[in-house]
């Protein structure tokens, strides 16, 4: 009898523990939207071609050069690669921080002083041997960059102050700062008036991976920093407790307090963390592809970043791709503008048309009625 | 206005919502309408005001047949809904919110407030609403603030007038004022649907009965020849006891000792006012009282949420004053929030996240910095079989679940450890009679098991079934105290006390 009543018990447990089937919803935003979103940005960035006098031939040579210099050949694979690098590692950490309900606009302040650390690691400790000197430097962009954002974590924590405002003044302060740095005589390369730092020693760069088939590859060990970034923050936020923690404070703050979390600690550390993805992003930028630091070397990644954190949904994988498809824009955008001489602003333009069309998921299913699960009545009823 | 449901269905996939219904609604009558969380209420109310089309079926208005092809056309047939939860804007007068939408206007889209005024006091007196048209909706009560939903429905002249679950945000006195409200809707013509799933208000307020049970009618009476215990059985399926069946408590040594505590709010007035009380464990303490006269702050404080400004809490022998939410937890400390969405669970995450949200940290579920998922899900599988609540899998957003269901997974979680004391606030609110029985039992059964439990309740009936002994709190301070140990409570004696009456 008792056998039986745990045979049963057990045969309703695994019912419970089956999962439920992947939601075809879930399909459809993570799936169908971007690529669609992707496909009218395109169109509405020929549209655009055409109103400003370009004429069809030459929007169709360059979109064929956008996927030429993107996709279309090795070179074109490591610069893509390259550029999606430091987009994806800053944009993980922005996710990470949407996660937790902090919408962190600092990644730009974040990278540029942790690029500038993992610079003055890199020139200052010469001599060391790479094994040694290439993780120290990684670790000091990684380490100001979490510092630096955990300012406007603090100042959350402690007075309430939105982090909005706040990053967005460490940026400009960062801006500034740098510019002080790259001035100061230890920084400032020997014989150059203009700010510019010293070199980064070999021993401290991130090593060329294809440099062996052809010097002009860029593609660099920063890769490989960038997939275990992924792995890393995909373990963080689904199968540890403080990430955990960070979800739950961040779809719920007050469900999140009263489960015992403590959100000043959970916004400090997921500040922290946020800042020391960025700072890492600054510190592979300059380690594997800028060898020095200058005023603004970020280009504005941190805030391209955000776009890819948004893009990607906040999830690490969704990251990667979006990363990736920023990067191979920013690549192919150099293509199109070198063999249509069409303006590589227009990439930003296209850029903004993708992050619009996904913002918009309903726009996209109006433009787009196929793929998507017709759904007439609201949800409702039995609930 | 007469309006008749002929064979109503509405599918929403394979679930049948409504299944061949038939409903007369007549001028002049309150028609109760009664049944569980998602027993399709609110389905055919939707149909009823021409947010859903129906399958088949069809509605008659005065015997002709109409088709609702959206909410507009509901409203301009005479039928209006309020709902219970209500759709103003804080910072906009009474007037402002009535006539928002459909507003009087002059010359150049002027906007005519004066004339919104004039009719707005118009409706109020003719129907004895008693609402200050230049009342600033923030400023108001709840229980205005639903009159205020009820003057935009005759703003806009309906004559049948959906009610869904009204009473739920009401404190008992503003039910009683409430309810003369509807009986002078009736008595001015008006067809009134009252939905409900509870009992005494039902009987109390209605001049015919329908109950709904799985999407179908499974009876129709007189209220005059029906009780609460037949029309439970119509809503369950099955005899519901109303009563808590409990042994004798077996009051132990003192499990939570408060004394002297005090709390200001944000005006420094006493929120906690020199709060003292004591429960032992193996009995039940209930605290009545409206709601908003400290409950809140005083779960708050003990559980460890908010520090008190003076006063000591002793739990278990040890002072916990100062302790976190978790090391309170930790001792063996339950807490069943108030608000179950805003602080008890999180929607958006799945049943099994739920369920550790407050233990993911314990060893139990993985010794390192990492949550051993498999455990904690198969952990959240057995409490799910244990306090029976139906979801088909813990993967599922806890968000999907009934309102019953939600409920039972915040007990189960809170229940289904090593516990000394249970902090229950508003265990049932909003909650259907077979989940107010269960979570009853559940309480009790760790009241038995040598707990100490500590129930708010603003529903004063609930306060009374569980009781071993009463407090009443009003304006921050315990008022009264009443031993149910020998023999009932006088439930008068507690209701003065509630409204302040021992001063």
């Amino acid at each position: 009898m008792s056998e039986n009543l745990n045979d049963k018990l057990d045969t309703a447990t695994q019912a419970l523990l089956q999962r439920t089937t992947r939601g075809r919803q879930d399909f459809e935003t993570l799936v169908i939207v971007p690529i669609f979103a992707v496909i009218a940005a395109l169109f509405l960035g020929g549209l655009i071609m055409l109103a400003t006098n370009v004429d069809l031939a030459t929007i169709g040579e360059s979109y064929l050069a956008l996927a030429r210099g993107s996709v279309g050949s090795l070179p074109a694979i490591s610069e893509t690669l390259t550029a999606a690098i430091p987009l994806v590692l800053a944009g993980l950490g922005l996710a990470l921080g949407f996660r937790a309900g902090l919408f962190n606009i600092g990644a730009e302040g974040q990278l540029l002083l942790g690029g500038m650390a993992a610079v003055m690691a890199g020139f200052m400790l010469e001599g060391l041997p790479w094994i040694i000197h290439l993780p120290l430097a990684l670790l000091a962009g990684a380490l100001v960059g979490a510092l630096y954002a955990s300012i406007a974590g603090w100042l959350k924590a402690s007075t309430g102050a939105h982090e909005v405002i706040s990053t967005i003044m460490l940026n400009l302060i960062s801006f500034r700062l740098l510019d002080y740095l790259l001035r100061q005589p230890f920084i400032q390369k020997e014989g150059r008036a203009d700010p510019i730092s010293k070199s980064v020693p070999d021993s401290a760069e991130l090593p060329r991976l294809l440099d062996w088939l052809d010097p002009n590859l860029r593609l660099h060990a920063g890769v490989f920093l960038m997939l275990a970034a992924v792995a890393f923050v995909y373990w963080l936020l689904f199968r540890s407790k403080i990430g955990f923690a960070f979800r739950a404070s961040g779809e719920n703050p007050h469900a999140a307090r009263y489960a015992g979390m403590r959100s000043g600690l959970i916004i400090i550390a997921a500040m922290a963390t946020a800042g020391a993805l960025a700072g890492l992003a600054g510190a592979s930028q300059v380690l594997g592809v800028l060898d020095r630091a200058t005023p603004g070397f970020s280009a504005g990644i941190g805030f391209d970043a955000i776009a890819v954190a948004l893009m990607g949904r906040s999830h690490p994988l969704g990251v990667l791709l979006a990363g990736l498809l920023f990067g191979a824009l920013e690549a192919g955008g150099r293509q199109m503008q070198v063999d249509a001489g069409v303006s590589i602003d227009l990439i930003s333009i296209i850029q903004a048309l993708i992050i619009v069309f996904i913002a918009a998921p309903l726009l996209v299913k109006a433009i787009f009625p196929w793929g998507f699960r017709q759904r007439k009545n609201a949800k409702g009823g039995s609930k | 206005m007469d309006v008749e449901l002929r064979g109503i269905t509405k599918r929403f996939g394979p679930v049948v919502a409504n299944d061949a219904i038939n409903l007369h609604i007549r001028a002049g009558e309150v028609l109760g309408l009664l049944g569980e969380n998602g027993a399709g209420k609110s389905t055919m109310m939707n149909i009823l005001s021409g947010l859903y089309t129906p399958d088949e079926g069809e509605i008659l208005i005065d015997g002709k047949s109409v088709t609702f092809e959206d909410p507009g056309d509901g409203i301009a047939a005479g039928i209006g809904m309020v709902h219970q939860h209500f759709m103003l804007v804080p910072v906009f007068t009474v007037a402002e919110n009535v006539v928002l939408g459909v507003e009087p206007t002059g010359r150049f889209d002027y906007l005519d407030l004066k004339t919104a005024r004039k009719q707005v006091r118009e409706i109020n007196d003719r129907y004895g609403l008693e609402v200050d048209p230049d009342a600033l909706i923030e400023s108001l009560p709840v229980g205005i603030q639903q009159r205020v939903e009820i003057l935009k429905v005759l703003f806009r002249s309906a004559d049948v007038i959906i009610l869904d679950e009204p009473t739920a945000v009401l404190t008992p006195q503003e039910v009683e004022d409430f309810f003369e409200i509807v009986r002078s809707l009736r008595d001015a013509g008006k067809a009134i649907v009252f939905i409900t799933h509870k009992l005494h208000e039902i009987l109390e307020i209605s001049d015919r009965i329908s109950v709904l049970r799985h999407g179908r009618i499974t009876g129709e009476g007189d209220p005059a020849k029906l009780t609460t215990e037949t029309l439970a059985e119509m809503m369950v399926g099955r005899p519901v006891s109303f009563t808590v069946d409990k042994a004798a408590p077996k009051a132990g040594a003192p499990m939570l000792t408060v004394s002297d505590l005090c709390l200001l709010d944000e005006h420094d007035d006493f929120a906690l006012d020199h709060v003292s009380l004591q429960v032992r464990s193996g009995e039940v303490v209930g605290i009545a009282g409206v709601q908003g006269n400290g409950q809140t702050e005083l779960v708050e404080a003990l559980t460890g949420l908010t520090r008190p400004a003076t006063g000591t809490i002793l739990f278990d022998g040890q002072d916990v004053t100062r302790s976190s939410v978790r090391e309170r937890h930790r001792m063996g400390m339950a807490h069943v929030p108030e608000d179950r969405l805003r602080s008890g669970m999180i929607a958006s995450f799945s049943v099994a996240e739920n369920m550790v949200l407050n233990s993911y940290y314990d060893p139990t579920y993985g010794r390192g910095l990492e949550i051993d998922w498999p455990k904690a899900q198969t952990t959240a599988a057995r409490y799910c079989i244990d306090f029976d609540v139906r979801t088909p899998s813990v993967f599922l957003p806890a968000g999907h679940l009934s309102g019953g269901n939600q409920q039972k997974m915040v007990v189960a979680r809170e229940l289904e450890r090593e516990t000394k004391l249970v902090i229950a606030s508003q265990p049932t609110r909003g909650l259907d009679v077979g989940s107010i029985e269960y979570i009853h039992e559940r309480l009790i059964e760790a009241r038995d098991e040598g707990d100490g439990v500590l129930i708010v309740s603003s529903e004063l009936d609930e306060i009374m079934g569980l009781s071993d002994r009463i407090l009443v709190m009003f304006e921050g301070r315990i008022v009264a105290e009443f031993d149910a140990t020998n023999g009932p409570v006088d439930r008068n004696a507690v209701g003065l006390a509630m409204a302040g009456a021992s001063e």
